[in-house]
């Protein structure tokens, strides 16, 4: 299925989680901090928050969420 | 809610083994998680044949979590198997991406996350090391080096003490044997993670190492959250439970990790009991108790060979930062003799995740106990909230 990352478009298959296809697709920055640091996935498990970005205009921990056909993801 | 005999929080090895043998006694079983599916982390994807055949007469609810006690009114008994998550120890560069939990790099690449060709450095302490090293060579990953900080002495205590468990014997003869090659140091932990926008390379005790991916576990912490909030009693951060498995609240029930940490075959038979006993199956739940006395042996038994080393106190720098949501560094923490105090002087523990990486760390450095839980008790939109 296809999901729009910021300005790309990736192919994922069933059952990846928003997180693993954005680490997939070379993704390494997935948030700032609050002052500034890159931040991406640590937990895995929805615990940290760090790989909290915008699917389909929600923040959403990408880490639970499981990529749907056409969802929208921003990193920024 | 209503229209259930029992409700299971959490879909790990324990809330599937509770629900299970509640619901094979004809009770009718709703099982809530906040992943999207069942499995917990352990089984993530991965549920064996055999329980998820039988977890198919019961009603599982993924993405979605309890977040208030609210859930106490509907008077039917629950289960509370909410599982555990990685203990997180600060040291320079890891916060750094690419730098993930241990557990948390196996739950990434359960989630899709292809790491083949990929250098993984793993590094902390207790066999998901091993376990974790093996399903990402699985993965073609190159694991580049285990750093275990446990002293040898220890680990041959630990495994001379094996024998009375022949599961376990066989897993690890099955673990050795996927990871030929693989160098596996002792007394050695991480000191610091380099990188500019992602960790490239590793100091280890005495020597250094390039690396994509640094995967750090050293051990696991129960998520209290929601029976703190439901009014259980915890002791030494733990659960505390009855033979049952009854909490000191009445109509709860606790069982895995939340209990203590030692493994699935612990979580499974504490769930079993604690389901069954859940709707009043006592004699049935009693049959259980001289094989969950056993798994709580084998886990006194891990708990004792893996202890933490002081030294890795010592690891962060003034200028590390300790919580991450709100990014307060080490050198703002020193100061202060609690966690309140420090809560409330630099909002240490009060961003997203709510003290869950920092609170369990900040034990470990300072001593500090936080158990304050207010509802909601995880990050819930405005609008569920209006629902409920």
């Amino acid at each position: 299925m296809k999901i729009y990352l910021d300005d790309r478009t990736l192919t994922v298959e069933r059952g990846t989680t928003v997180a693993a296809a954005m680490l997939n697709a070379g993704v390494s920055v997935f948030r700032e901090s609050v002052s500034g640091e890159p931040r991406a996935p640590l937990c895995g498990m929805g615990v940290c928050y760090e790989c909290m970005v915008t699917i389909d205009g929600q923040r959403e921990l990408s880490c639970q969420t499981l990529c749907q056909e056409g969802m929208r993801i921003l990193t920024r | 809610m209503t229209g259930f005999d029992l409700i299971v929080a959490g879909a790990g090895p324990a809330g599937i083994a509770a629900a299970c043998r509640a619901a094979e006694t004809g009770a009718k079983v709703l099982v809530l998680d906040n992943n999207p599916a069942a499995g917990g982390q352990i089984w993530r994807n991965d549920i064996p044949a055999l329980w998820a055949q039988r977890l198919s007469n019961v009603e599982v609810r993924g993405g979605c979590s309890v977040i208030d006690d609210s859930i106490l009114a509907h008077g039917v008994p629950i289960v509370l198997a909410t599982g555990a998550r990685e203990l997180f120890l600060p040291f320079p560069g890891w916060t750094l991406p690419g730098v993930t939990g241990v557990g948390g790099l196996q739950a990434l690449v359960k989630s899709g996350f292809e790491v083949r060709g990929k250098r993984v450095v793993l590094a902390g302490t207790g066999p998901l090391l091993l376990a974790v090293a093996s399903l990402l060579r699985k993965r073609g990953a190159s694991v580049t080096c285990i750093a275990e900080q446990a002293p040898r002495s220890a680990l041959l205590r630990f495994a001379t003490g094996l024998w009375r468990y022949p599961l376990k014997i066989a897993q690890g003869i099955e673990l050795g044997g996927s990871l030929l090659g693989v160098p596996y140091f002792t007394d050695c932990w991480v000191e610091e993670a380099y990188g500019r926008d992602r960790v490239e390379r590793v100091r280890l005790s005495g020597f250094e190492q390039d690396c994509d991916l640094l995967a750090i576990g050293y051990g696991l912490v129960p998520n209290t959250e929601l029976a703190t909030l439901l009014g259980c009693t915890l002791q030494d951060g733990f659960v505390t439970v009855d033979a049952m498995q009854k909490t000191w609240r009445e109509g709860v029930w606790a069982a895995g990790e939340l209990t203590g940490i030692g493994g699935v075959e612990r979580s499974l038979v504490e769930g079993e009991i604690a389901g069954l006993a859940a709707i009043g199956e006592l004699t049935e739940a009693r049959k259980l108790f001289s094989r969950r006395a056993a798994w709580h042996r084998f886990a006194s038994h891990l708990t004792g060979a893996f202890a933490l080393r002081p030294e890795l106190r010592a690891l962060p720098r003034p200028d590390t930062i300790v919580c991450r949501c709100e990014d307060i560094r080490y050198n703002d923490l020193t100061r202060w003799t609690s966690a309140r105090e420090a809560k409330l002087q630099t909002r240490c523990g009060m961003g997203l995740c709510q003290g869950r990486i920092c609170g369990a760390a900040n034990h470990f450095l300072f001593g500090w106990q936080d158990t304050s839980v207010r509802p909601p008790a995880s990050a819930a939109p405005v609008s569920d909230l209006m629902e409920s």
